[in-house]
């Protein structure tokens, strides 16, 4: 039977079908929905775990006990689970071990963009990389095996194309509907092999190197590389979703597909270059086959092209791949396929510039009043951008280079520092909220704050972090403040999910991720017991009551942690019977509350009028309104005796629910 | 079988992941190798919303290259306008004519107005060799669930595919919860028939 899957999908199946019983992981695009589908199948356990190096941690201990053992993550939690990613690829595992790592190529929901099979040779463990949905059914009980017989765990790439994809898989109905088994071991006791001494390392390392010289061999032969002869005046070595491309745009040409791309099978690469005339390298951002193929003595360096044809930034596209090969002279055109019909010079397309759909908070969301509160403190005491440049003397000599972007009036402003971390409320970064002045990476809000303060920054710092990152590694940066003398502003932004993935349950949450009742972090005594006495929590509605608190936390000379809750929007808070209406006779058309960016707030001409099925009564808007035009009314005029006009703007030709985040 | 890209757009909420999955389990059903990828992350906080679907005998990039589709299928105006560079010349938009403003506030939204219909024709009609507007929202409506709209424009789209319309009818049954059924079939065949509020602007 067939059935259309994602990529993630498949690779939950594959895991499934080849008995994995523990799978952990920390949700993040394009990786969430491995272990969300995975949970769902009967007698496995899976965990959202409070961060990707706990996950893998997890999922070692469950590997050394003989469990077969899958742990999920995006490309930059893996640098979050570096750490224990380098001490089992040197410990080795008695279950087999995958992990599976998402990458993002054009950045669509990431904060950067990395090539993690680096991380394979970084590591010195195997690679694999699927190029479709059935190849991560199938390579996720290969890498299981190759895991077990190799000792060592595997990595397994994928990339958002890969995992966001739908293809067809071959699925065996018995398998999916057989009984599982929970593993049921002892332990292998084996210090030398399990606890990392320099003494005990210092073995294992001879045999890492021992075990890429066996994978080295496994991979010469394996039938995830493999030959395809077609015209031998171009051969192309590709993987992942590169591959699909490059098939589409070069049907004539040679393949040497690679599922195992680390360790590289070299001697079938170098057959594979003396029998075309032309070697092209096809892969989505670094040169990692490249550097490698280049480096063999037998591969003469003229013939092979790669990088200089194709960009290492961003995804690839057939389109790409067939623009790049046309405009590079050294492949024939003969060869390239154009994927598309369209001659882009036979009718000039209209010029119009058209509104950008920019991702929003949604209505009804409990970040808008803090962003937009932290938007005012960030702004008011502001000093002209002209009489900051003159105060600091026209700037500092050397910081204004070409790697600043900008100028340096722009860079020199006072008002508080918002360090703003990742999640939704990162969406308050954008105008018109504009209310966030750095995101690094998860946690790093907390840190960044203490660091400017003691880096004598003039401004307030505060840090804004979501609940869920806050438990990811924000708790760490929060004992550096409690316990450091500092005076430091901590917002968490609790609304008791991972929201941006699409409502996974955290350790806040009171439930795991396949739905059973689970003990739930009590943030306010763990903040206090981190060494900050000041902890205060406020309603994520009430404006007045985040100015007050935020404001008194400023001045504060101690830490300080403001808790403001909701529940999110999108995870089941009940619907209200009220909404939010611009009495029209009041509106002058200051649009004031328009920078809340809400949805549901439209401009009619020369006032605001409230989409009626959008507005979720939050009442932001009706606290900002400077005029008191916002009113709450019944949703439903119909059933309101007084005859309070509710009515919003045509609310049947509006979309009535947004879509979840998980397909 | 002829190859087939169709590239579905809207904006989230509207359904299109659910028509798009319906029309990739039609073009399995008939015997195609079926590829489709969605926008996922940022863009679901109603960002627009954009799904390729490819068929054929056998299908490598799972993305519609620009000037490759056969068939964009919008479920609002202004992603149709975004999107329509994906046609090639002898495509066919069929295109909603429900409109969903974008933010208020210049400065977000890049500053440029929501385009006016003449606007929105004049796009569209640079890209397709056929433009059909629905009113898929207000039949919908009508029909007694504005959320049904998306099936309407399938039904509109399986004018032009030669797959049979028992193929659509099981595989919406299959596809859409019981109490649900009925409902969806209707909406698919008012869209399947040509109707008198649709128009054509080229």
């Amino acid at each position: 039977m067939k059935r259309l899957l994602l990529g993630n999908e498949a690779l939950a199946l594959g895991a499934d079908a080849a008995n994995v019983t523990v799978a952990t992981g920390y949700p993040g695009t394009p990786s969430t929905e491995i272990l969300e589908r995975f949970a769902r199948y009967p007698g496995v356990y899976a965990e959202w775990s409070p961060n990707e190096k706990v996950a893998l941690e997890v999922g070692i201990g469950a590997a050394l006990v003989g469990a077969r053992t899958m742990v999920t993550m995006k490309h930059v939690g893996l640098n979050v689970a570096a750490d224990p990613f380098f001490a089992v690829a040197h410990m080795g595992v008695e279950g087999g071990l995958v992990i599976v790592s998402a990458d993002d190529p054009g950045m669509h929901s990431s904060q950067g963009e990395q090539d993690n099979r680096n991380y394979a040779k970084f590591a010195k463990v195997p690679l694999l990389e699927p190029s479709d949905s059935q190849e991560c059914v199938d390579m996720m009980r290969v890498g299981l095996e190759l895991s077990e017989s190799f000792d060592t765990p595997v990595l397994l790439r994928v990339t958002g194309r890969i995992s966001h994809a739908q293809s067809l898989v071959e699925v065996n109905a018995e398998q999916i509907e057989r009984p599982r088994v929970a593993g049921s071991h002892a332990f292998g006791r084996d210090p030398e092999k399990y606890v990392m001494l320099p003494a005990h390392a210092r073995q294992r390392r001879v045999i890492m190197e021992e075990r890429l010289h066996d994978l080295q061999a496994y991979a010469e032969t394996t039938p995830l590389n493999h030959i395809s002869w077609g015209d031998r005046r171009l051969g192309i070595v590709s993987s992942s979703i590169a591959y699909q491309y490059a098939r589409e745009v070069f049907p004539k040409a040679s393949f040497l597909k690679l599922g195992m791309a680390y360790p590289l099978p070299v001697q079938l690469i170098a057959e594979f270059a003396s029998q075309v005339a032309t070697l092209l390298i096809v892969e989505e951002l670094d040169p990692f086959m490249e550097e490698q193929v280049r480096a063999l003595p037998s591969v003469p360096p003229e013939h092979v092209l790669g990088k200089e044809v194709f960009p290492s930034i961003g995804e690839f596209s057939s389109e790409l791949v067939a623009r790049c090969a046309l405009e590079h002279d050294l492949i024939a055109s003969e060869f390239v396929s154009l994927p598309a019909s369209r001659e882009s010079s036979d009718q000039p397309e209209p010029q119009v510039e058209l509104p950008a759909r920019a991702p929003l908070l949604c209505p009804g969301c409990g970040h808008r009043a803090t962003f937009f509160t932290l938007r005012q403190l960030m702004f008011q005491d502001q000093t002209s951008v002209a009489e900051v440049g003159q105060a600091e003397g026209g700037g500092t000599p050397g910081t204004d280079g070409p790697y600043h972007r900008g100028t340096l009036e722009r860079r020199r402003q006072y008002g508080v520092v918002v360090n703003g971390d990742i999640g939704c409320y990162t969406l308050g970064a954008f105008q018109p909220l504009f209310a966030m002045d750095t995101c690094a990476c998860m946690g790093a809000s907390i840190g960044m704050a203490l660091g400017m303060e003691r880096g004598g920054g003039k401004n307030k710092v505060m840090a804004v972090i979501g609940d869920s990152t806050f438990y990811h590694s924000g708790i760490t940066g929060l004992v550096d403040v409690g316990t450091s003398g500092a005076a430091t502003t901590v917002v968490i932004l609790d609304n008791g999910t991972t929201a941006m993935t699409g409502g996974n349950v955290n350790p806040g949450t009171g439930s795991t991720v396949d739905g059973r009742p689970a003990r739930r972090v009590d943030l306010e005594t763990l903040c206090r017991g981190l060494g900050v006495e000041d902890v205060q929590v406020v309603d994520a509605f009430d404006v007045q009551e985040i100015e007050y608190q935020l404001g008194r936390a400023l001045q504060s000379t101690e830490p300080s942690v403001l808790i403001v809750r909701s529940q999110c929007v999108l995870q089941g808070r009940p619907a209200s019977d009220m909404v939010s209406y611009v009495d029209a006779e009041k509106c002058v058309g200051c649009w004031a509350c328009l920078v809340t960016a809400c949805p549901a707030l439209v401009r009619n001409r020369d006032k605001v009028e409230i989409v009626t099925t959008l507005c979720a009564d939050c009442q932001v808007c009706n606290q900002i309104c400077p005029h008191d035009a916002i009113v709450q009314v019944s949703r439903h005029p119909s059933n309101d005796a007084a005859g309070v006009p509710s009515a919003g703007p045509d609310p049947a030709n509006q979309a009535t629910e947004r879509e979840k985040a998980r397909p | 079988m002829k190859p087939l890209n169709i590239v579905l757009t809207g904006v989230g909420g509207q359904g299109i992941l659910l028509a798009s999955d319906i029309l990739c389990q039609v073009g399995m059903a008939v015997g195609y190798d079926v590829k489709k990828t969605d926008v996922h992350g940022m863009a679901q906080r109603g960002g627009s919303v954009v799904s390729h679907v490819r068929l054929a005998d056998k299908v490598f990039s799972p993305l519609v290259s620009t000037g490759a589709a056969d068939f964009l299928l919008a479920f609002e105006k202004l992603e149709a306008c975004r999107w329509a560079r994906f046609l090639h010349r002898g495509g066919v938009a069929v295109v909603s004519d429900e409109a969903i403003p974008t933010l208020a506030l210049a400065g977000s939204s890049g500053g440029a107005p929501y385009p006016d219909d003449t606007t929105i024709a004049h796009i569209l009609c640079a890209h397709a060799s056929q433009v059909d507007i629905v009113p898929a929202a207000s039949l919908a409506t009508e029909l007694g669930n504005p959320r049904v709209a998306n099936v309407i424009l399938l039904g509109t789209l399986s004018r032009f595919l030669d797959i049979p319309v028992e193929s659509w009818h099981h595989t919406i049954e299959e596809r859409v919860p019981p109490k649900f059924q009925e409902l969806n079939l209707r909406a698919f065949d008012v869209g399947r028939e040509p109707m008198a509020r649709e128009y054509h602007p080229c």
